[in-house]
């Protein structure tokens, strides 16, 4: 295997585009990763486009938007992780010396769907009579569960929220910028506890793209540039925990999929400069500071009141506003990630700019379950 | 004719109690809801034994549902209730108001069977929930 090299990245604002579909979504994407690549279309060897709800031929759906060039695709499904996954197949494909210039899309168009997974026809299904499977409920009992352990607060929770979309007011790219109090997260309409309206992320449309190449390809684009590394790629399943079939355990595959990414890129926790990470609901972003080993057993309470995790703190997490605040089209989401983190490592992030940022972390997670981390570095 | 909402709740024949129908690996004793074949936590195959699940449990987790999908009736508590076996279920809690003070975690519960509606047919569908067992 050889090194891989991210040299071109793209997205879209996130946002409500009902009248794109992907095949348009992601072409914008793709077209913004190829111009800061210097790269055309016709340059791609290979295809990765991840994508949840309209996954049938979503990446041929982009090259008819923007070039039919004939090359492979693969398109990837893997719930929230689809985009990550789809990530990591371009890395491979050029990791293995298979191909030199690979591109990885992540599109998805929700329209207004509301909550995920909802059934269409409540009478023939056992969500509300034998608990809840939808993602607001399981999310605020893995935060109760985080509260049961150790007394983790609803208002430490909330400061997720008040966070995120505070980094999010520097992110023009972010479905909203809006700046949010703690009194505002809490007397949000609960949905679910202890997740209220803000703390839950929202359904949006949007692309990302991002263009992986060899160390040769790299060197010739970057032209005494900043080179920037796939470090790490590393993608879990979840192993057998007893709860986990009736509550998803998003903690432990989290925490198996850290200790190989860290390993593959010869790094800790302590060398990385910012994260970001799976923040579908406030609850999750707390769990994952653990999970990710930004803090001990039990202290995510304590690193989120000391605001370690904040713009200008210790390991500022999420400084593109995370899920909460950016938005989270399924499929676009792990490709998005990336994305912030290049901007971070090349100095491109603008008022949201981690100073000296030499390495970063990618991570997302699909409920059902499928988690994965990408380490950067320049 | 009454039918459960999911197989793993039976009905016995000529109307006795309903139970939950769980499964035992015989080589590593993990309990499953439901039966299945093989066991995802040894990876042994044809080792498993139908049992009956207790009626008893603990709340080991909960949330109050406050938004749901269309016709689904809220506010209402989700949990996860741990049952002795060392298997959980996904159940909702009733028989008290949903509300935070009402519910602590290890909470003991019963569990009961309910006709929760009738579908297209005229069966009755039969669920089973949880509610503060007796003392």
């Amino acid at each position: 295997m050889r090194d891989v090299y991210v040299v071109g990245v793209g997205m879209i604002k996130f946002g409500r585009y009902p009248e794109m579909d992907i095949g348009e979504l992601g072409g914008q994407a793709v077209h913004l990763a190829l111009k800061d690549a210097g790269l055309s279309i016709k340059d791609v060897q290979m295809v990765a486009s991840g994508n949840l709800y309209q996954t049938n031929m979503s990446g041929q759906r982009v090259l008819k938007e923007i070039g039919m060039t004939g090359v492979p695709v693969y398109n990837v499904a893997n719930a929230c992780a689809s985009g990550s996954t789809a990530f990591r197949e371009a890395y491979f494909a050029v990791a293995s010396g298979a191909y030199d210039i690979a591109l990885a899309v992540g599109t998805e168009q929700m329209g207004k769907m509301g909550l995920l997974g909802a059934p269409r026809d409540p009478s023939t299904s056992p969500e509300g009579v034998l608990g809840t499977g939808l993602m607001p409920g399981v999310f605020g009992m893995a935060g109760m569960e985080h509260m049961r352990k150790y007394g983790t607060t609803i208002e430490q929770f909330a400061k997720v929220s008040v966070k995120n979309h505070k980094h999010a007011i520097y992110n023009p790219l972010s479905q909203y910028q809006v700046e949010l109090s703690l009194e505002d997260v809490l007397n949000s309409r609960m949905v679910s506890y202890p997740n209220t309206l803000y703390m839950c992320c929202p359904t949006g449309d949007g692309a990302a793209a991002a263009i992986v190449v060899s160390p040769e390809k790299a060197r010739q684009l970057a032209g005494g540039g900043t080179l920037i590394k796939v470090a790490a790629s590393a993608l879990t399943t979840d192993p057998f925990t007893p709860r986990d079939l009736a509550l998803a355990d998003v903690n432990t595959m989290t925490r198996n999929c850290a200790r190989q990414a860290y390993e593959q890129a010869g790094l800790g926790p302590q060398d990385i400069n910012s994260v970001e990470l799976h923040d579908c609901f406030a609850t999750a972003e707390l769990l994952h500071y653990e999970n990710l080993e930004l803090c001990g057993e039990g202290e995510a309470g304590r690193l989120i009141d000391s605001g370690a995790t904040a713009l200008g703190g210790r390991v500022p997490v999420n400084t593109s506003g995370g899920l909460l605040s950016k938005g989270h089209p399924i499929g676009a989401t792990g490709v998005a990630n990336i994305c912030e983190i290049v901007w971070q490592l090349r100095g491109q992030a603008g008022q949201r700019q981690v100073p000296n940022h030499k390495a970063g972390l990618a991570h997302t997670i699909g409920l059902g379950s499928a988690c994965a981390i990408h380490i950067l570095t320049k | 004719m009454q039918r459960p909402i999911v197989p793993f709740i039976k009905l016995p024949e000529g109307g006795g109690t309903p139970y939950l129908v769980g499964s035992r690996c015989k080589a590593c004793g993990q309990v499953y809801v439901g039966t299945r074949r093989s066991c995802p936590r040894c990876y042994e195959t044809g080792q498993m034994q139908e049992i009956r699940l207790s009626d008893r449990g603990e709340l080991y987790l909960w949330t109050i549902v406050h938004q749901s999908a269309p016709g689904i009736n809220v506010p209402y508590v989700a949990g996860i209730v741990d049952l002795p076996e060392g298997v959980s279920l996904r159940a909702n809690v009733e028989g008290i108001e949903p509300k935070p003070e009402n519910l602590r975690f290890g909470m003991p519960l019963e569990l009961f069977f309910e006709v929760v509606r009738q579908d297209r047919e005229g069966n009755e569908i039969v669920a089973y929930k949880f509610r503060p067992a007796a003392a």
